[in-house]
């Protein structure tokens, strides 16, 4: 189990930086199907973690739609600019320090918490429990995020129904 | 069996079963499945056309998929100049192995000997398939990002909205049938149908919505908006030819073939037959078969209706398409997602 652990982290990362540092394609959508790559890896992480119901709800929803509206807008945008495009020393410095500093925020907080000292339970995978936790411990936050989708919807369909009226009027 | 296999430990006969499965389910039974369903495809379209239909190969026309697969890997493989060469040779992969991997978790059958008659027992089994047909959709949207020509991008473009509209209603669809089931894994959907009634009597707008999805998911008609000949030649694979087209092609039947084993898991009680005893696990190799035989024949009957609606439904128009997915499926599959809850509330609530 281990070692496939080390495998699907290294190929996660590898993927996720092929991402948004690919040397060999400056394309849009090769981006893209490298996020895809991204998701899958990182749902085998969830499944190394017995969390089986995140790692299938991680490929239905970011691989299954999430990247393909992605790819529904690159595909609808003319991305030949994107793609000659090169690499700015500006924005590369910038993306480092961002990783940078991420990366420190997170080796300090695992030093700090000692091993064994907030260990998951064995069964917050099965989509029972994790139902139960999210209407129970947590049903404020989920219904605020809820809450706050909800909005963005609204707001989205506004936005569309207001530019479709224009084009009626013109 | 010889002894060496005893010898192993379980996690090596797992494997060694694992893979037996494997091979035997994809390569002996899915794969000329989806051959034959091409031929059956042809002589029922001729049959409703009052047409004869290839008959020529071999009893029957039977051995036609044999003469296709010649002609296909014969044919030249043509590359355009403008294509996106790394794409344009993922696709047709990307188009094929989403419909195999669905196949991974659904129970064709109770038992054969001591195995289980399924290759991976998911506990989140329907989520899995949902998220492998999700993924269905990259070959087609690459497909015609690759050839970088019109029609195939239109097609491309089409296609990515159907199938997450579509992807909608019918993830929403199957819920009620997991509110009844109260489990996630599709052999304890099959447990819970054996004995009772057949899921499909129970939630048949469930059914009725998931089976339009489906046919919208696999982009059979009247849903193949993606394809659309008459009005974008061959949609998505109009650049492409030889083995590469096959695949496309037979991606297409492999795909059906997936979402009708789901259908038969889901609403048409799996491997069980109400009578003579069909719908208790098998105690013996004949019986296990005999249900493998059941579930087969399930699957073929929507495989069936998939070949006739084909031929007797014009194409809809796209804003008709995404009309009733989004405005009739949507609503009507949440309605049925809270009464279901309603009802369950009132016979099992406290």
């Amino acid at each position: 189990m281990e070692i496939l652990f080390y495998i699907f982290s290294a190929l996660t990362l590898l993927c996720g930086l092929l991402v948004v540092f690919n040397p060999f394609s400056r394309n849009p959508v090769t981006s893209a199907m490298f996020l895809v790559l991204t998701i899958i890896c990182m749902s085998g992480l969830f499944v190394l973690l017995k969390a089986f119901f995140l790692a299938a709800v991680q490929i239905l929803v970011y691989a299954g739609a999430v990247i393909v509206l992605f790819l529904f807008v690159i595909m609808l945008m003319n991305i030949k600019e994107e793609e000659r495009q090169r690499f700015r020393k500006f924005g590369t410095f910038l993306g480092a320090a961002a990783v940078a500093g991420l990366a420190w925020i997170l080796v300090t907080t695992v030093m700090n918490s000692r091993t064994g000292e907030r260990s998951v339970a064995n069964n917050t995978g099965e989509t029972k429990e994790l139902g139960e936790l999210l209407f129970t411990n947590y049903v404020l936050p989920f219904e605020i995020v809820s809450l706050l989708l909800l909005v963005a919807m609204v707001g989205c369909i506004l936005l569309s129904k207001t530019s479709e009226t224009e084009e009626e009027a013109e | 069996m010889t002894n060496w296999f005893y010898n192993l430990t379980p996690n090596e006969q797992f494997a060694i079963f694992s893979l037996l499965k494997i091979v035997i389910a994809v390569f002996a039974v899915v794969l000329p499945m989806v051959a034959y369903s091409v031929v059956a495809e042809r002589r029922i379209s001729a049959w409703i056309q009052d047409r004869i239909g290839p008959n020529r190969v071999g009893p029957f026309g039977l051995l036609q998929p044999a003469a296709d697969g010649l002609k296909f890997i014969l044919k030249e493989d043509f590359t355009p100049a403008y294509a996106r060469k790394a794409y344009f040779w993922l696709a047709p992969a990307v188009a094929m192995v989403p419909a195999l991997l669905t196949l991974a978790v659904i129970p064709f059958g109770s038992k054969l000997g001591s195995q289980q008659a399924v290759i991976a027992d998911l506990n989140v089994g329907i989520l899995f398939t949902l998220g492998i047909v999700s993924l269905s959709v990259y070959g087609i949207v690459l497909a015609g990002y690759a050839s970088n020509s019109k029609y195939p991008f239109l097609g491309s473009i089409r296609s990515s909205a159907q199938m997450i509209s579509y992807e909608i209603a019918m993830g929403m669809s199957v819920i009620p049938v997991f509110m009844l089931v109260g489990d996630l894994n599709l052999s304890a959907v099959i447990e819970y149908q054996k004995n009772g009634m057949w899921l499909i009597l129970k939630q048949p707008i469930a059914f009725v919505i998931f089976l339009v999805a489906a046919f919208a998911e696999t982009n059979r008609l009247p849903f193949d908006m993606p394809e659309a000949e008459s009005e974008l030649v061959g949609g998505y694979h109009t650049e492409y030819s030889s083995m590469k087209f096959a695949l496309f092609f037979l991606g297409e039947y492999a795909a059906m073939i997936a979402v009708s084993a789901m259908m038969v898991v889901l609403f048409l009680g799996g491997w069980t037959l109400p009578f003579a005893g069909l719908n208790e696990t098998a105690t013996s190799l004949g019986m296990g078969l005999l249900q493998v035989g059941i579930f087969i024949g399930k699957l073929l009957l929507f495989m069936g209706l998939f070949i006739w609606v084909r031929w007797m439904l014009p194409r809809f128009r796209y804003d008709q398409l995404m009309d009733i997915g989004w405005k009739r499926f949507v609503p009507l599959a949440l309605a049925n997602i809270v009464v279901t809850a309603i009802y369950l509330y009132l016979t099992h609530g406290k």
